[in-house]
């Protein structure tokens, strides 16, 4: 689905625009693609460039500016739900292609023929317009039938008997899953407290006992890294398998000892 | 130092969670100094397909070369042989890709990234083509020592994406080169001097586009006391963050110089060997 635009001043909605060209250009003179005609508006006052589902807005050095989300702007990256404006009116940029992390499942990684031509253009000084101008690529990914992407229906099957988790759900999990602690019991540091924040967390001496305590989304593992000799875990010693941790587990790591427990 | 003792290796590849079969293929050799990793595209089994013929071919051809020949020689035009080695097996490969693809219809469109390095003489070549990346830890640094033949890199470099924003862009996926698509492929090919203690990372873009680059390095420096462990933790890691796709790495530690023998004496011997 392509990206679109709603024109709108005062709240009422005046004109929807799909972003269907590569090079769309706003202003106040009849030839523009989007064309609002209003005299705080600049003839030519700025452009929208499309890559395939990414859209760049880029302001035509208008006499009033262009803002995006209140900020005045020379060049930018749309993002779904900005809200331009140019002079009293209001463009709403609308994606609704799922983020690219979830629709990446359907979209296979994909060749661009025109490649050559592409590179062969100077980097950085190159203008983008002419690059865009250039593009082609094999298949675009919304045209793809679904019986030529075997991996759709796979994905499909897979989902419902797997559950999965989306990220938006893994990127709230920092707040929403206990936080582990660790508890020296012995040695000169005993009663201190080490709050397993990190995704990651080695604990040990180098060379003689390293352990990684690791935090993903079922819980905490711990896991030997290097060392003679193993650590215990409940006095048993570990091996190279990485352990889930429940609370008040007893960790002995070159020669001291530790407790686990959750922090809610 | 024997470069088989002076490399330590370790690889490991993973259907993801989403999909149900891998389409990336990995192989490496320490006593040739190999290692080398593809991830397929195309329908139906093609991309496995493409990506184990290129991985196999690459392995099976080169270790076969380096009986009778050194890679650090130089070749034609001044070139490291191997580097020449790298070049006409990744050319090999795309031509037998290429062919397959125009026989048969079911192949057709079939294509693979590849990286793949070369250790010898303390140093490091690597090839590559299309988004598989390599990266170096050397003491606290962690780069991205490839650049990804990919639309969005092109417009990195052309300075209308930031690399933050183009975590946002709705066209990854898409690569500017690959291996068997066309008659002919352009290969990106560096030479790298390698020190002893750092950690080299290939990986297919099933790490990378569901790990940060901060998150892989800090992993890769924490736990560079245990490769396998690291391996592992780097593919939990995507798989965590609902790994979409085929995710695969090869990790190779420097352990020990592997400088070949310069003096008079050595080269004599080493003639003689021949």
């Amino acid at each position: 689905m392509a990206a679109k635009l709603i024109l709108s001043m005062d709240g009422v909605v005046m004109q929807e625009y799909v972003l269907d060209k590569e090079h769309m250009n706003i202003g106040r003179k009849p030839h523009n693609d989007i064309v609002i005609d209003n005299l705080a508006v600049s003839g030519e006052h700025a452009a929208i460039v499309t890559i395939l589902n990414d859209s760049f807005l880029e302001d035509l050095d208008s006499t009033n500016g262009t803002l995006v989300n209140g900020a005045a702007i020379k060049k930018h990256f749309l993002q779904n739900n900005d809200l331009i404006e140019i002079g009293k009116y209001k463009l709403k940029y609308l994606n609704d292609q799922k983020n690219q992390s979830i629709a990446a499942d359907f979209e296979k990684t994909m060749v661009f023929r025109a490649s050559s031509r592409i590179a062969s253009v100077s980097p950085v000084k190159a203008d983008s317009y002419e690059m865009t101008g250039r593009l082609k690529y094999t298949e675009p990914p919304q045209s793809v039938p679904a019986d030529k992407l075997p991996e759709l229906r796979q994905t499909d099957a897979v989902i419902p008997s797997q559950p999965v988790f989306v990220t938006s759900a893994e990127k709230e999990f920092g707040s929403q899953q206990a936080m582990g602690v660790i508890q020296l019991l012995t040695g000169p540091n005993a009663g201190k407290e080490l709050e397993l924040m990190k995704n990651l967390t080695t604990v040990g001496k180098t060379g003689l006992q390293v352990v990684v305590f690791t935090r993903r989304p079922r819980g905490y593992f711990i896991t030997y890294v290097e060392g003679a000799s193993y650590p215990n875990l409940n006095g048993k010693p570990m091996d190279d398998q990485p352990c889930q941790l429940n609370e008040h587990d007893i960790i002995e790591l070159a020669g001291i000892k530790m407790e686990f427990y959750l922090k809610s | 130092m024997d470069i088989e003792q002076a490399l330590e290796i370790v690889g490991q590849t993973h259907p993801g969670v989403v999909r149900t079969h891998n389409e990336d293929s990995v192989a490496y050799d320490a006593s040739s100094g190999l290692v080398v990793l593809a991830d397929g595209m195309g329908g139906h089994n093609a991309g496995e397909i493409a990506s184990g013929i290129t991985v196999s071919l690459i392995t099976t051809e080169i270790k076969h070369d380096l009986e009778s020949m050194r890679p650090e020689d130089r070749g034609e035009g001044g070139e490291d042989v191997g580097v020449m080695l790298l070049r006409e097996k990744v050319q090999k490969a795309n031509a037998s890709i290429y062919n397959a693809s125009q026989c048969q219809s079911q192949y057709s469109g079939m294509g693979t990234t590849v990286v793949a390095g070369l250790f010898y003489d303390n140093r490091l070549a690597v090839a590559h083509v299309g988004d598989s990346r390599m990266y170096r830890l050397r003491g606290e640094v962690f780069e991205a020592i490839t650049r990804d033949h990919s639309l969005l890199q092109e417009q990195i470099d052309r300075g209308m994406l930031s690399q933050k924003e183009a975590r946002l862009s709705k066209n990854k996926n898409l690569i500017t080169r690959a291996v068997g698509v066309d008659p002919e492929v352009e290969i990106e090919i560096q030479v790298y001097a390698v020190q002893v203690g750092d950690i080299y990372l290939l990986c297919s873009d099933g790490l990378n586009d569901m790990v940060e680059d901060d998150e892989i390095g800090s992993t890769v420096q924490m736990l560079r006391a245990n490769l396998q462990l690291m391996a592992k933790r780097l593919i939990e890691m995507a798989n965590d963050n609902n790994g979409r796709d085929n995710v695969s790495v090869i990790l190779i530690k420097i352990n020990g110089e592997f400088a070949v023998p310069r003096g008079w004496l050595a080269k004599m011997l080493s003639w003689f060997k021949n």
